[in-house]
């Protein structure tokens, strides 16, 4: 089948499209604080542990410093889920009466065990150092950072399900659950589960490692920023070869379950026999069904995707043209999440021959090129879900349900008014959210000198409570 | 006075995503028709909501900018407000369904009797609002917070009385409801609370009653919504779809009521020892962020 149907075209900007365009950009917003906040919380977690375990103060105001910028991501990012909890009813109507009695569930558990947790220790947790003891403030902090978790638990969950779906049957036209432990424990679930949360930790080393290595930059040598960067880089060293392995297992089990998606990745027309090369570069172009100006590297891509020298990967040919993802979105930015994974793989490794050389802290270059990753784990990261969710389309839940059956019966106007509105709001606030979290990263970690001048501890005490008097004064 | 809801802040906001959320997975039929009913009112909504939500945020980090900050706050709260009050006006009124979807016009959600109703909610939030600070605050501001809570409940009470009548004279299955048979003997109890509460609040700002207008204050809500079900019950999208149509099927449900009857309480608990972290009076010099 030589199909040249215009669902393969570019989008053009009816209701529908209109709708996709505004979930896309609202949940690109969204996905960034929690990001943020999974990766941050459990940092502040392990400080605060570290500060009740040894007893150093520089902890504790990393402690501070940290939760502050924890704490605008947090808001930005229950705000900007707000919209996301009702954008499923208001544009994707469709959507949500044949995959709610699923999905619904899944979200409302996120919310019963997850942010209710989070939210309600974190009042404890911001404001409560003077009201209850260490030991309990300890544990506020580490409830916040399981509820987090569990968060991420259950959106993957949800989300894992439209891509792989299991343990349903479909009674009246609805999603009907046969087994929740199926449904939940779908085939790409723990592969994204892994790969989301490592994901989220990376975004937050390499935002407190960036910050570390401003203020090096700028002079400053304290124990705070010291510390930030180097616990930064360590935790980034463990993890950076750890996403690449899991995002590796990740691959391997889309080309089981979502084999058209993996050749949209690729670039990948034909079923190639006896090895399939990667396509390095080129521009996949949906008309002519090929990949233009295409460098190849021959058996590679048989070797990444099969782990075998001359392994089969079925080419998009294989599918109907209307089942088949757009591949020139997914095969560029897979390939820059693919790419940033290289050059932070690239940027622990040089942190770890620096370290050994004792120049960890002086070598300027090194620096420079940690403040310009500083959001590499941010973008890396969005790359990754609009690979994955572009590679879903055209469907919603994956061969069962589909886009262009999931919108709401609302009118161009209407979604493109909303579009506009949501659009101009997001980048007044959540832009002036970004530049506060920068402003306050800028101001770097107040620093105490505790051996120099031991003040009366009420006084001391003070100051660790108001921390924000002296980074906004 | 934003000190005062500051730590138990994020919670309330999780109760707006429970409410989204909820609705979606035990009514999914509801959440995906009412919805887009109501979809210019509920866009602004979400617009005030990040307005509100971000000014709680941000405003103490701003230095020049603070007041263009109390503003959003201020802006986007009334907003979010209104534009409830307005979906639950269109609600009242009912909303065109045929084979589980919206049915009906981009703009029927607007007419005089949902503006009306948004403005009622305005009202009624500002009353909460007033009894809440009378708790949480000393002085000056409590003694002006005491000095308006008698004339807001009279407004409050007046809102209620209109939307009543309006409601009544508009919808004739309603009135039907309240008035047919023997029902209104039933639930006669609804308006008369409602005018013992008013009564209550009254005395308790004569006393000085720190406590008992807030309480007596979100007992009013309590029985507006009780009022509102009874109207509508057994529909939950009036005139058309009842509450037994539109819930998703038992085996969702029953997961749903497993998950809440084992989370629930624990959610209690711990919202509870955080309020009771929290408890007593905000004051001017207290530690905090805002």
């Amino acid at each position: 089948m030589r199909g040249r149907l215009s669902s393969t075209a570019m989008p053009i900007l009816d209701a529908l499209h209109l709708a996709r365009l505004q979930f896309a950009f609202t949940v690109s917003f969204h996905i960034v604080f929690p990001a943020i906040s999974i990766g941050m919380a459990a940092f502040l977690a392990v400080l605060e542990g570290l500060w009740l375990k040894t007893g150093k103060d520089y902890y504790k105001d990393m402690f501070l410093f940290w939760s502050k910028i924890f704490a605008v991501g947090f808001g930005m990012g229950v705000v900007s889920g707000v919209v996301m909890s009702y954008e499923f009813g208001t544009n994707w109507g469709g959507f949500s009466t044949f995959a709610g009695p699923i999905t619904g569930v899944l979200l409302t558990y996120e919310v019963l065990t997850a942010f209710f947790l989070e939210a309600g220790f974190l009042g404890v947790m911001l404001f409560g150092w003077d009201k209850v003891g260490r030991r309990a403030h300890f544990f506020a902090t580490v409830m916040v950072a399981v509820g987090t978790l569990i968060s991420t638990f259950w959106i993957l969950a949800s989300n894992s399900f439209m891509q792989t779906p299991q343990g349903y049957s479909i009674v009246d036209g609805k999603l009907y659950p046969q087994d929740w432990l199926k449904i939940i424990f779908n085939p790409s679930f723990p592969y994204r589960l892994a790969h989301m949360t490592i994901a989220a930790f990376i975004v937050a080393g390499f935002l407190v490692a960036a910050t570390g290595a401003y203020h090096l930059l700028k002079g400053r040598r304290d124990e705070p920023v010291k510390r930030s960067f180097s616990m930064a880089l360590w935790m980034l060293l463990l993890l950076t070869p750890l996403q690449i392995v899991v995002g590796d297992a990740h691959g391997l089990n889309t080309r089981q379950y979502q084999p058209a998606k993996i050749a949209a990745i690729e670039g990948l027309w034909e079923t190639e026999h006896g090895g399939t090369a990667l396509n390095l570069v080129g521009l996949p172009d949906m008309q002519a069904e090929q990949t233009k100006y295409a460098i190849q590297i021959p058996h590679l891509g048989s070797l990444i995707l099969t782990h075998s020298w001359d392994g089969e990967i079925k080419g998009l040919k294989e599918f109907p043209a209307q089942d088949r993802p757009y591949s020139p979105i997914v095969f560029w930015t897979f390939r820059i999440m693919a790419g940033l994974g290289m050059l932070m793989l690239l940027l622990v490794l040089l942190g770890v021959l620096l370290r050994k050389g004792g120049k960890l802290y002086e070598a300027r270059w090194f620096q420079r090129f940690v403040v310009l990753m500083g959001p590499s784990g941010i973008i890396a990261l969005l790359a990754g879900w609009i690979t994955t969710e572009v590679g879903r389309q055209p469907w919603t839940v994956y061969g069962v349900f589909r886009t262009s059956q999931s919108a709401s019966p609302l009118d161009a106007q209407q979604v493109g008014v909303s579009l506009l509105i949501f659009v101009v709001v997001y980048f007044l606030v959540f832009g002036t959210g970004v530049y506060y979290m920068l402003k306050l990263m800028g101001k770097g970690p107040t620093h105490v000198d505790h051996h120099a001048a031991h003040p009366h501890p009420a006084l001391e005490n003070r100051a660790m409570f108001r921390p924000q008097d002296a980074i906004d004064g | 006075m934003l000190n005062t809801v500051a730590p138990v802040w994020d919670g309330n906001e999780t109760f707006m995503v429970l409410g989204g959320a909820a609705l979606y997975g035990a009514f999914p039929v509801v959440y995906s028709t009412l919805l887009p009913a109501n979809y210019m009112p509920l866009v602004l909504m979400l617009a005030g909501l990040i307005f509100r939500g971000a000014a709680f945020e941000l405003r103490s980090k701003a230095t020049r900018t603070q007041h263009l900050w109390d503003l959003a706050f201020i802006g986007g709260s009334a907003l979010a407000t209104f534009c409830q009050g307005v979906v639950l006006g269109s609600l009242l009124q009912g909303i065109h369904i045929v084979d589980d979807k919206f049915a009906g016009a981009p703009f029927d959600w607007l007419s005089p009797f949902s503006i009306f109703c948004g403005l009622g909610l305005l009202v009624t939030y500002a009353t909460l609002g007033c009894g809440w600070l009378i708790i949480k605050t000393e002085g000056e501001l409590q003694k002006a917070m005491y000095s308006l809570m008698k004339p807001i409940t009279g407004v409050l009470l007046l809102v209620i009385l209109a939307i009543s009548i309006w409601t009544v004279l508009g919808q004739p299955a309603i009135a039907q409801r309240w008035f047919g048979g023997h029902n209104l003997i039933w639930f006669a109890p609804v308006p008369v609370l409602v005018l013992a509460s008013a009564w209550g609040i009254f005395r308790a700002v004569n006393k000085q009653h720190e406590h008992v207008p807030f309480r007596l204050g979100l007992f009013m809500l309590f029985l507006g919504y009780s009022g509102f079900i009874i109207s509508i019950w057994p529909n939950i999208i009036p005139p058309s779809l009842t509450i037994w149509q539109a819930a998703a099927n038992p085996k969702s449900q029953l997961f749903i009521l497993v998950g809440t009857a084992i989370v629930l309480p624990i959610i209690l608990v711990y919202s509870y020892l955080q309020y009771h972290v929290f408890r007593g009076k905000v004051r001017e010099n207290d530690p905090g962020y805002h």
